[in-house]
């Protein structure tokens, strides 16, 4: 089970961050799949998650627009503590409240950075090698 | 019990900093600008940036979603927000009838414990930065208001009211998809 990539998007669809960690580089999903495949599961409380034969989308929204993005694989239980809780204590403590962050600005904290790197490979279901 | 007493110490103290940080950050503005109506606008715009960000720490220690209308809104500003951050719950009341004005009446204010405004000050709304803060934060949220205080203790009123105005919702303005 593992993590493959996770993105920050702020609510006028700028990329923030964008961070990869176990990302199958060979050609194993396409368009037409997503398109075939796709199911929604839940729609709730700004959270979202759908999920193909090849991977699963975990998708949170706040009320701000901010939104995060984490693709995994199949084994990956309802992440939506998880994207809340990058919400709250890496995004909110390490940007927000960093007066020489600005906000809306590809993000260029080094601290955010790995801090986010050290919680996604200390997540219960995250291997460094892809199931 | 002991640990109860001593974490609400630490809040007391810390309240007292705030206070006189506010207080000396509102002087230093007067003495700066030296024009009532300068620093007023000063300290809206301090505390729209102030706003803008405070939104997000709210959103994540309470855990709120959105709010399906103004009222909602009102009641989460007055009964979540001002106790999470000033330990005051102001009282909302005076809805216009078309339901996009409301009031909020302070029964006390943190920010202007042991303040007297000088005679020569009779048009600085002392407490501006809430104005601003209001404003920034739910512009955050997609909501355009104008906030502004009615009456102020300070001022001789006899309540503190500060006036909220819902003027639209913002749209989102993400860019145009690929299709």
């Amino acid at each position: 089970m593992t993590v493959h990539n996770l993105y920050i998007f702020d609510r006028n669809g700028s990329c923030l961050h964008y961070g990869e960690w176990n990302r199958k580089k060979q050609a194993g999903i396409s368009k037409e799949e997503v398109r075939q495949e796709a199911q929604l599961i839940q729609l709730k409380d700004g959270f979202l998650t759908f999920q193909t034969s090849k991977y699963k989308l975990h998708y949170y929204e706040t009320a701000t627009g901010i939104k995060i993005i984490m693709n995994t694989d199949l084994g990956v239980p309802n992440a939506k503590d998880i994207l809340h809780q990058i919400y709250s204590t890496l995004y909110v403590e390490y940007i927000v409240k960093n007066p020489l962050c600005v906000l809306g600005e590809q993000l260029s904290s080094d601290l955010f950075s790995t801090r986010l790197d050290l919680y996604i490979r200390a997540l219960p279901f995250f291997s460094p090698r892809a199931a | 019990c002991e640990t109860q007493s001593r974490l609400t110490n630490d809040l007391l103290h810390n309240s007292e900093l705030f206070t006189l940080t506010y207080g000396a950050l509102v002087t230093q503005l007067c003495k700066d600008y030296e024009n009532d109506e300068e620093v007023n606008k000063q300290l809206d715009k301090m505390g729209y940036n102030i706003g803008v960000r405070l939104i997000e720490d709210f959103l994540a220690r309470s855990s709120i979603g959105r709010c399906q209308d103004f009222r909602e809104t009102a009641d989460v500003i007055s009964k979540v927000a001002f106790k999470m951050y000033l330990g005051i719950t102001p009282s909302v009341t005076n809805w216009s009838p078309a339901g996009d004005e409301l009031s909020l009446i302070l029964e006390s204010n943190p920010l202007v414990d042991f303040v007297e405004l000088p005679d020569n000050h009779s048009s600085l709304v002392y407490s501006n930065l809430l104005c601003g803060v209001l404003r920034g934060a739910l512009e955050m949220v997609q909501m355009a208001v104008d906030v502004k205080f009615a009456q102020d203790t300070l001022r001789g009123d006899n309540v503190t009211e500060i006036r909220m105005k819902f003027i639209k919702r913002i749209e989102e303005n993400l860019p145009a998809g690929d299709e």
